[in-house]
């Protein structure tokens, strides 16, 4: 059993790693390598999700590395690997001649290695491991064309606000330490002593908000739609930001201990939905729009982690992961065959590309909640949950299903525009397109929309009722019978609306509309309120160093000359003279001393006699 | 054993001091790695026959100076075995590095063996005199190889290095002195000082020795404000002195603290354990701010072995603070602190070997005249961009094994300072990823040759044999660090309880 987990994670971390030491001599086998270690995975994690496997080593003093895969990591790590598996033959087939060499596809293993360990990490530290490596290859992977300055830029923004969001998990290892849970175990940390107990629900939840990109550290996810399509595909569906809902979801009875976790996770997650749905409406590039959306969708799985659907949570993960993924294949297929993907530069796209529309169209449909697709269902779940909690709460959800059906009919509605006379004229903005879409491509996307609807399924009472029962949640709320039909029903009215609405400008004043479009500008704020003061800091404080500290010290050694210039010419010239004298004073005396050695013998016995007189009268008045 | 160890450089060198430098460079670098290499299996060997239980092995205690209660003795523990092994591995590195030197190579290799021998002692010494000797011996080897074959204002650099760590070594004199005296009777050898723990309850007296301690350790380690020497020594310093500089000499100081400070003046430690906590915060954030400011590639990396020793100090600090923390969390604290000096040895030490290729190819360590190498220069840009992301403590490598044992060890006893001590990851991120972004990635720019392409040959088989296997090194401690926790821990919670007592 143990053979089986260690496996799991070594062998997407393995040869991606070997992948991407070999450079460009393995470019040519990378493609293949990778989507044949992407099938072992995906055999391996369908193994432990059967099996169940767990290992243990131990780590630090106290602290093991414990890896296991229970119901919840059995949906996730099945997810993760089907995921890759399809994102890499997606690739595979000759999608631009840089995209899938060995640095690639060495990357993308990397990366979904490292979810596969935080997903099924029991404890703190491994689990921080997996999360900072899929860090990393997130940067990376968006800065996979490292000659182009912005996006590496973008891949640099990336990463840090996703690193600054995991320092929450640093703090949270050292407090659930401190506040008495040794080992670090995830089931253990709900029973963390009570001051520290805050500050490991603190730090987790920073920490999956940032991953997740919910509000206000959503962001990144706009930056990182500058990498290649299919990273985009495998960041926003089954890794990375999967991690940090999914962590929500794992620690809820750690949210439910803190007393507070709860309701901010679950409003967080509801705001996002609603908020980021806007941005994503607002937006004039495919990617774009789908990133917010992204955002949005994965705040519905935040909003479960906080209202206490577990098991909805999961199910709309695993949903999002195949819309999505499928979803940005084809816009990643566009780009390719058209060279755009700008939302006016696309009209036509799904006429001219009709598979890659049929896919783009149905994975937009269960994207935009319509029955009987599978974010239809899981979406419904996760709202019973919120009406369990809060009518306030489900009320925001469904208006945040509102908000997503405007999204996605908004980008079918534009692919599926007659093909303008001078379509041509708005394609190649990113580069010349290929004009046409690869066997291995088609396949994926058949595949990933496929599931997008047939994960429907999961609406089936008897289905639902298992999938509750995997991830051990039996008691959650089921959705009662109104409330699919209502969200359906207002599902279907606003992609209407959206429809009949077309690309009229948005009924929003100017303000609103700008600042929509450009996410709320907030990175723009954390560029003013964090970046450049910390930069000016450094500047200053390097000032510092350089102009007084380390002046400071030299002038320890100038002053010291100084000194000694000073004491030789106020101490050193009296001193000698004092010496001098004393030399001078003895030489006289010598002088002296030597007057009365005359060789004389009569005034020898003169001087003596005077000698002993002096003794005599000495002698006569001391006594 | 370990006197052999220790030795053999030195006895090299003498041959190879009879040797006339028209036998050839190769003689003396060959022999430098060859010497070089069996001190390494040496090391190797004594690692795999050292008994991890807690206690001294390879113990040696000879008199050499009896009136005075100085002896040499010498012995390994779980603290000064991993130093010794990346001490070891740093000179192979580095001769293997030197291998196509040309200038004054006689005396190059001469110095270095001495070096090496005065750095393996410094580790094993258990006697406050020999340890004082070596101290300062490394500081006037150090100071010839940067005045003789440094550049720029190398005899400058050199001699502000020198007189700054000679001044710190005499305060550590000064202090080892009180020791000295304080203990009945007058002895110079640290078990036996460490087991009578003469300056217990001593007030006024034990602070002004750990003062002196304190900061002739500071200057070394250094800590902020002591640390203005450090960046000019390193600029001007060549590759290898760089490298041993950064990777093994600064060692010295944070290894005092975890050898003399900490097991010889227990209360006092506890008592002033807050100051130092300060202390490391302040390196830890003011190093990486300052390393942000920097346009120069070596001057960033040496402000940041600053925040990295930062870390260091804050781990031995937070392991003096016994109130509010259990002794897991301590000790995990000096573990952290152990591997960083490790980690930082083999990682600093390859950024400097690195940074010496780009002085090497182009005359300049300036990143605002680079742009994209990246393109001719593919596996150097790979080999860095690898050790940078070592360096800022990504999981998989050394620097996440320690840092995360500091910070999770320190938070319970100094939770804000280590709160804020975490944000130096975050700014080390940030200013690792600018400097890999501005000199190997986006369009090829070259110094002095605007827009010409080519001209900057990528790593050459003797750097790249020399400076993979630190990363390597620093990939195994992080992914399977037990072999060396196994050796570190018993000796870090023998040191904590120590310091409890």
């Amino acid at each position: 059993m143990g053979a089986l987990m260690w496996s799991l994670v070594a062998v997407p971390l393995g040869s991606g790693a070997v992948l991407g030491c070999t450079g460009r001599r393995g470019d040519r086998v990378a493609p293949a390598v990778g989507v044949v270690t992407a099938l072992v995975t995906l055999a391996l994690a369908a193994a432990a999700a059967v099996l169940r496997p767990a290992a243990s080593a131990p780590l630090f003093s106290g602290i093991g590395a414990g890896l296991a895969v229970d119901g919840l990591s059995a949906v996730l790590v099945v997810t993760t690997a089907a995921v890759t598996l399809f994102v890499l033959l997606f690739a595979a087939d000759g999608a631009g001649s840089a995209r899938s060499g060995a640095r690639f596809t060495g990357l993308m293993l990397l990366f979904s290695g490292a979810m596969l360990v935080t997903v099924t990490a029991t404890g703190l530290a491994p689990l921080l491991m997996g999360w900072e490596v899929m860090g990393a290859t997130s940067w990376a992977l968006i800065g996979y064309w490292w000659r182009e300055p912005d996006r590496v830029r973008a891949a640099d923004v990336a990463f840090l606000t996703t690193r600054a969001a995991d320092l929450g998990l640093y703090l949270a290892a050292g407090a659930s330490l401190a506040g008495g849970v040794a080992s670090l175990a995830l089931v253990e940390l709900p029973g963390a002593a009570a001051p520290w107990l805050d500050l490991v629900t603190a730090g987790v939840v920073v920490a999956a908000l940032g991953k997740s990109a919910q509000l206000p550290l959503h962001f990144w996810l706009s930056r990182a739609m500058e990498g290649p399509s299919p990273v985009s595909a495998l960041l926003h569906s089954a890794t990375m930001v999967a991690a940090g809902a999914y962590l929500l979801l794992r620690l809820r009875p750690l949210l439910v201990a803190s007393g507070w976790g709860e309701p901010v996770v679950a409003w967080t997650g509801a705001a996002t939905a609603v908020v980021l749905g806007l941005v994503a409406v607002a937006q004039s590039d495919l990617k774009q729009l789908l990133a917010a959306s992204t955002s949005a969708q994965v705040g519905f799985a935040v909003l479960a982690a906080g209202a206490g659907g577990v098991a909805g949570g999961a199910m709309h993960l695993v949903a999002h992961a195949a819309t999505k993924s499928a979803l940005l294949l084809a816009a990643g297929a566009w780009l390719t065959a058209l060279g755009t993907k700008a939302l006016p530069g696309l009209r036509g796209a799904a006429r001219r590309y009709s598979l890659v529309g049929v896919t783009f169209t149905i994975a937009a449909a269960a994207l935009a909640g319509v029955p009987p697709l599978s974010l239809w269902v899981t979406k419904d779940e996760v709202l019973a949950a919120a009406l369990r909690e809060s009518p306030g709460l489900y009320a925001a959800g469904l208006a945040a299903a509102v908000v997503a059906a405007v999204y996605s009919a908004k980008a079918a509605w534009f692919a599926w525009r007659p093909r303008p006379e001078d379509a041509a004229a708005g394609w190649d903005t990113e580069g010349t397109g290929v004009r046409e879409v690869s066997a291995g491509a088609r396949s994926a996307l058949v595949v990933l929309a496929g599931s997008a609807g047939l994960l429907g399924l999961l609406g089936l009472a008897p289905v639902a009722h298992a999938v509750r029962s995997l991830v051990g949640a039996e008691d959650a709320a089921a959705p009662g019978a109104w409330e699919p039909v209502l969200s359906a029903l207002l599902a279907l009215a606003a992609a209407s609306a959206a429809w009949w609405w077309g690309d009229r400008p948005l009924p929003v004043p100017a303000v609103v509309g700008r600042s929509l479009r450009g996410w709320l500008h907030l990175e723009r704020g954390a560029e003013l309120l964090v970046v450049r003061p910390v930069t000016a800091l450094a500047r200053a404080l390097a000032a510092f160093d350089d102009r007084v500290l380390h002046r400071a010290v030299l002038a320890v050694p100038v002053a010291g000359s100084r000194l000694a210039r000073l004491v030789d010419r106020g101490a050193e010239v009296p001193i000698d003279g004092v010496v001098r004298l004393v030399a001078r004073a003895a030489g006289g005396l010598g002088a002296l001393a030597r007057r009365p050695q005359t060789g004389q013998l009569h005034q020898y016995y003169a001087q003596a006699a005077v000698v002993l007189a002096v003794l005599a009268l000495f002698l006569v008045f001391v006594r | 054993m370990l006197s052999l160890i220790v030795f053999l450089p030195l006895a090299a060198a003498a041959v190879l001091a009879a040797v006339p430098p028209s036998a050839g460079r190769r003689v003396f670098t060959g022999g430098w790695v060859a010497v070089a290499a069996v001190d390494l299996v040496l090391v190797v060997a004594a690692w795999s026959g050292y008994d991890a239980g807690g206690g001294l092995d390879y113990e040696q205690r000879l008199p050499w100076m009896p009136s005075a209660g100085v002896s040499y003795h010498v012995g390994l523990d779980g603290l000064s075995l991993p130093l010794v092994a990346v001490t070891a591995v740093l000179f192979l590195a580095c001769a293997v590095h030197s291998l196509r030197r040309t200038d004054r190579v006689k005396s190059f290799v001469l110095l270095f063996l001495f070096l090496q021998t005065v750095s393996l002692g410094l580790f094993t010494a258990l006697d406050l005199i020999l340890f004082f000797v070596y101290f300062d011996l490394s500081i006037v080897g150090m100071y010839f190889v940067i005045a003789r074959w440094g550049h720029g204002e190398a005899r400058r650099s050199a001699l502000t290095f020198f007189l700054y760590t000679f001044v710190g070594s005499l305060a550590l004199l000064l202090g080892f002195i009180g020791l000295y005296l304080s203990a009945e009777p007058h002895t110079f050898d640290i078990v036996e000082i460490a087991r009578a723990d003469p300056l217990a309850g001593s007030g006024a007296r034990g602070a002004l020795v750990l003062l002196a301690i304190g900061v002739g350790l500071a200057v070394k380690t250094p800590t902020v404000p002591f640390h203005t020497w450090l960046p000019p020594a390193h600029t001007d310093a060549p590759a290898a002195g760089s490298a041993i500089l950064a990777g093994v000499l600064l060692k010295m100081g944070t290894y005092g603290f975890v050898r003399v400070a900490m097991p010889l003046l227990p209360a006092v430690w506890r008592q002033y354990a807050a100051v130092v906590v300060v202390l490391g915060v302040v390196s830890v954030l003011y190093g990486a701010l300052v390393a942000l400011a920097q346009e120069d590639f070596k001057r960033m990396v040496a402000y940041t072995s600053v925040n990295h020793m930062g870390y260091v100090v804050l781990a031995v600090g937070a392991a003096g603070l016994v109130a509010g923390s259990d002794e897991q969390a301590r000790s995990l604290a000096v573990v952290g602190a152990v591997t960083q000096m490790v980690s930082h040895g083999l990682l600093t030490g390859a950024l400097f070997l690195l940074a010496g290729v780009l002085h090497d190819r182009a005359g300049s360590y300036d990143m605002n005249a680079y742009s994209g190498l990246a393109g001719p220069a593919p596996v150097f840009a790979a080999v860095t961009g690898l050790v940078v992301f070592a360096s800022l403590g990504l999981p998989g490598f050394s620097g996440f094994v320690a840092e995360f044992q500091i910070f999770t060890g320190s938070l319970a006893s100094a939770t804000i300072a280590t709160a804020l001590a975490l944000l130096g990851i975050l700014i080390t991120a940030g200013l690792l990823l600018r400097a890999l972004h501005r000199v190997f990635l986006g369009r090829l720019r070259l110094p002095g040759a605007p827009g010409a392409a080519g001209g900057f040959t990528d790593l050459r088989p003797s750097e790249a044999v020399s400076i993979v296997p630190l990363l390597a090194l620093a990939v195994v401690i992080g992914v399977l660090p037990r072999f060396l926790l196994d050796v570190v821990e018993p000796a870090a919670s023998a040191l904590v309880g120590v310091v409890a007592r």
